[in-house]
């Protein structure tokens, strides 16, 4: 609680809209599917492991996709793994989000002219809601990158998914 | 009277926690024990070949990073090495030394993840954020010298992209200074652990000569008894001028070659990167490290068969050159394909809970498994 602890002496109501309220949850614990694809991925383990912390802002790895929130799609994405993708996307419940990780799954990346088996960004196959620039981008990148989704995330209304 | 049973196929992966990246596995079962194990590659095959033959020499580099991707600065040290030779070139001393000293603290980065991913997959969540806390302060090192913090793009044919930064010396001696006393730490909350001795010993056991007949190298091999190591064994760059031991599995808690000691190899290798490093940082000479790189690479004719001692084993890498800008092809034999063809032997007749120990003891990268 931080901030209220200890400041009133009685039981107390908050009021307060329910959407709010239920923005504030979904974006408070986005669990996400422990999942890795290349690169990219080692910086994400990196990015949940003792140096970054991805825990304080309530993302924790699940190791299924009926479990998760948000999917961080780490690297890059070939057309035998595409199919794949789409089905873990689809298993998901809603309400899910997408974060593309680096420039492989944004748009083919290095392997954008010649890679012949390499889908040309991730978008083609499932609806991305932030994309991460970066070959691979920075621990603090995907971090921003989280904050911006939490930030779509509290905007977002009960008759519509923000944009 | 015999029951009659039926053999069961599971399939593990591609999205799974523990395959380190995406493999399927198909796992062929008659109860709970593994009668076979099939894998399935390619969910991450990114064309390395096509696009060598697309490319420049130098332009092939940034390509060879990708390709192993928790030892970036290795890759790149054996495509420099193998395209020098083939040039014929020999490259200042400075150079050489930055090398192998950023080759084993790749080593030792390597192993870091190695060590702490299996420690993961076993169940042991706490080494894996003392792994990572180490591997950051290497990481910084590698940032502070070529700007990146996982492909590096460092190590250049005929060179280095940049020189070290002045404090480079004195935090690598830091971090060693640090370093060696974490390992000892890390040997308490994990080696030597009860459960994951338990876990580990007498699992998955590689007889020497099948690891041989199988074409295994490096860590992998030597935990079965073998002590080969291409830095002994065909030196190349400098390897020669340092004293350094090559530790070989001993069967310590069951098995020779079984789990724990491939392990526990890894562990013990990087004490000796950590004395490479010193022996390094002491003599480091004075120079300037661009100065032999060509403007232009344009090798005469030729084929070139060159292996170097990845953290994983022998990386070779076999370049055909036409006389042209670009090389005609390249072709890479990674350590890690090859110690994936033995999934299958080592794990029949254990129980479907080693699967993840023996997969996770081999310690494959799958960017080097698909390409």
């Amino acid at each position: 609680m931080g901030l209220l602890d200890q400041q009133f002496s009685d039981s107390n109501i908050v009021i307060t809209k329910a959407e709010d309220l239920m923005n504030w949850a979904r974006l408070s614990s986005l669990w996400q599917l422990g999942f890795g694809l290349a690169c990219c991925a080692i910086e994400m383990m990196a990015t949940s492991a003792s140096h970054y912390d991805f825990d304080r802002f309530g993302v924790i790895p699940r190791p299924s996709p009926r479990q998760s929130d948000i999917i961080i799609i780490s690297g890059t994405v070939t057309l035998k793994m595409a199919l794949r993708i789409k089905r873990l996307y689809e298993q998901m419940p809603d309400p899910k989000y997408i974060i593309s990780m680096g420039s492989c799954s944004n748009c083919g990346g290095p392997y954008w002219e010649h890679g012949y088996h390499v889908l040309k960004g991730v978008d083609r196959v499932i609806p991305v809601d932030v994309f991460v620039p970066g070959c691979p981008p920075r621990p603090e990148a995907l971090l921003e990158g989280l904050l911006k989704l939490q930030e779509k995330i509290r905007m977002e209304t009960l008759r519509k998914k923000s944009v | 009277m015999a029951i009659k049973t039926e053999e069961m196929v599971l399939n593990m992966g591609p999205q799974h926690p523990s395959t380190h990246g995406v493999l399927r596995l198909e796992l062929i079962l008659e109860g709970e024990l593994i009668v076979d194990v099939k894998p399935h590659v390619g969910y991450l095959h990114r064309c390395f070949e096509k696009h060598c033959e697309a490319m420049t020499y130098p332009q092939v580099v940034p390509y060879t990073d990708r390709m192993d991707y928790l030892s970036s600065m290795y890759n790149n040290f054996g495509y420099a090495v193998a395209v020098e030779r083939l040039l014929g070139i020999e490259v200042p001393e400075r150079v050489e030394y930055i090398r192998v000293i950023m080759g084993e603290l790749q080593r030792i980065a390597s192993h870091l993840v190695a060590i702490g991913t299996y420690g993961l997959d076993i169940g042991a969540f706490t080494p894996f954020l003392y792994c990572f806390r180490d591997r950051e302060r290497i990481l910084s090192l590698f940032e502070m010298t070529c700007g990146a913090r996982l492909l590096y793009n460092y190590i250049w044919v005929g060179g280095l992209s940049h020189d070290l930064h002045p404090d480079f010396v004195r935090l690598t001696r830091d971090f060693l200074n640090d370093f060696k006393p974490t390992i000892k730490e890390l040997n308490n909350l994990l080696s030597y652990n009860k459960i994951f001795i338990e876990r580990t010993a007498n699992v998955g056991v590689l007889p020497l000569d099948t690891a041989i007949n199988y074409g295994m190298t490096g860590p992998n091999l030597r935990a079965s008894g073998l002590a080969f190591d291409l830095r002994r064994e065909d030196p190349y760059s400098i390897y020669d001028r340092f004293d350094f031991n090559i530790p070989v599995g001993e069967g310590t808690h069951g098995t020779v070659g079984d789990c724990w000691d491939r392990y526990y190899v890894r562990v013990l290798e990087m004490y000796e990167s950590i004395r490479i490093i010193e022996q390094a940082l002491d003599k480091l000479p004075e120079g300037d490290v661009t100065s032999a790189i060509p403007k232009r690479i344009k090798p005469p004719k030729g084929t070139i068969y060159t292996r170097v001692e990845n953290p994983r084993g022998e990386l070779g890498y076999f370049i055909i050159s036409d006389g042209s800008l670009n090389p005609f092809r390249v072709k890479v034999r990674g350590p890690s394909f090859i110690s994936l063809e033995l999934m299958g032997e080592l794990c029949k007749g254990h129980l479907v809970s080693d699967v993840v120990a023996v997969l996770g003891s081999i310690d494959i990268v799958l960017g080097e498994v698909d390409r």
